[in-house]
């Protein structure tokens, strides 16, 4: 049996000043490729770099960066943010990347996702989605709806529709992040996750709200999601991945532990 | 020096990048010429048995593979390189390298929670001991992606085991040929460990 995966993302500034992993607090807690290295060592199962400067000149500067993780860190890693054409894509994948998160640009053409698949693979092939909850109505019957350009953007797409579309379309995984969920550390959006989680036949990665252990084993349950995202919960060095794994463990979750 | 084949199938850097890690020089070559003089031959990728093997063909690499394997080279076969290794494939009518008698398959997972491409971190069971499955211990995970798998013909040639679905084959030799269908260069210090006992080993 795969082990459910514990995936940490870093949120990568990468401009011509500097390299630097930010929060929305803006503190600041230095080089990513380090910051990735000392997670690779601590047992991370995969990480995600997200490029939230995504200004075209700065491309280039992230595609170092991702040249340079991937020369320290022997585990998969996946590069999301700004990827607009199968082009980044190619190039992420290129510089090392094992994976390319697609978020807004396939949401505004969805044709976007089977054209990245079909230049590196659907298993190289992630849709990232943010999501909010709303009220039912008839084009949104789930009752989530999809955001976009950082999850400020409403759509009126359905989310479970736009999951499934992800997966016809060719994605390989699915990152679900809760938009309601994110910052609030109260835990994961379980329902959301579980919802898309079943209609679906891909990986399914939940993200936003990690407080506690307890919200990784609920959504890997519960939730029935396959990795589960984390930040700020190791990033403020609250607990290292080997506590959440150990945690994990000791409630009977089949995870990694030898590296 | 570690020669690592390049033969159109996928990105292969991460495996020049974890040589280097591991203090073994290497190089990428996909010329037929630079595998006929090679020590030690990594032959990785991933992709589609057919495409492959058709570029094996036309770039003349099927032979200078064949012909370093008769002479004892030793290779180390990652994922496709696990796979075409064998005489034929489920994926292609194509007639495969033929190194070690048996087919690749695909998975037939009558679970239907069970995902393919079968993906992530599995632990890898060692059947029979093996130079380069040295201290790897019972519930040492490896990193997987792939939707076929190795059948060697033969149990002989099957010297480890993942569970998806059922036990299939992930690690196959015979003399101074090795292939594993997970990847050691991104499975974190265990990989980079196999990585390193493959370029002391002396079949």
């Amino acid at each position: 049996m795969l082990s459910k995966r514990l995936i940490v993302c870093l949120d990568v500034r990468g401009d011509k000043l500097a390299k630097s992993i930010k929060f929305v607090d803006t503190r600041d807690i230095g080089d990513p490729v380090a910051k990735a290295r000392q997670y690779y060592e601590d047992g991370v199962d995969e990480l995600v770099f997200y490029d939230i400067t995504a200004s075209r000149e700065d491309r280039d500067i992230m595609i170092e960066m991702v040249e340079e993780a991937a020369s320290r860190i022997f585990i998969p890693f996946s590069v999301g943010g700004g990827i607009r054409s199968v082009d980044d894509a190619t190039k992420l994948r290129e510089a090392g990347a094992e994976k390319v998160n697609v978020n807004t640009a396939a949401v505004k053409r969805k044709e976007l996702i089977s054209e990245i698949a079909a230049a590196i693979g659907s298993q190289s092939t992630v849709l990232s989605m943010d999501i909010r909850r709303v009220k039912p109505m008839p084009d949104i019957p789930s009752g989530y709806e999809i955001v976009i350009n950082g999850g400020v953007t409403p759509t009126g797409i359905d989310a479970l529709w736009w999951a499934k579309t992800g997966e016809e379309q060719g994605a390989g995984e699915l990152v679900i992040n809760s938009i309601d969920a994110d910052g609030t550390r109260d835990g994961y959006e379980i329902n959301l996750t579980r919802m898309i989680a079943d209609a679906v036949g891909i990986p399914v990665i939940a993200s936003g709200g990690a407080g506690k252990p307890e919200h990784l084993y609920d959504v890997l349950t519960e939730g029935h999601a396959d990795a589960a995202l984390v930040a700020s919960i190791v990033h403020y060095n609250e607990y290292t991945c080997r506590q959440l794994k150990e945690y994990l463990h000791g409630r009977g979750i089949k995870v990694r532990l030898s590296y | 020096m570690i020669t690592i084949i390049d033969y159109n199938a996928g990105n292969i850097r991460s495996v020049l990048r974890a040589c280097g890690e591991v203090g073994a020089e290497a190089v990428i070559t996909s010329d037929p010429s630079t595998v006929a003089k090679a020590e030690r031959i990594i032959f990785p990728g991933v992709g589609a048995a057919p495409s492959a093997m058709t570029y094996l063909k036309k770039t003349g690499l099927d032979t200078a593979i064949k012909n370093a394997f008769k002479e004892g080279v030793p290779i180390l076969g990652i994922c496709l390189g696990a796979q075409i290794v064998l005489a034929n494939s489920e994926e292609g009518p194509q007639e495969c390298l033929g190194l070690i008698p048996g087919k690749t398959v695909r998975f037939r997972l009558k679970d239907k929670r069970l995902k393919i491409p079968h993906m992530g971190w599995n632990e890898v069971k060692v059947l029979q001991p093996h130079p380069l499955l040295e201290d790897i211990k019972a519930g040492d995970e490896f990193y997987f992606v792939h939707s076929y798998y190795p059948q060697p013909a033969d149990e002989e040639n099957v010297y480890a085991a993942a569970d998806y679905g059922g036990d299939f084959c992930c690690a196959l030799g015979l003399k101074n040929l090795f292939a594993v269908q997970f990847h050691p260069e991104k499975s974190g210090r265990l990989g980079l460990e196999m990585l390193e006992r493959f370029v002391r080993w002396n079949p």
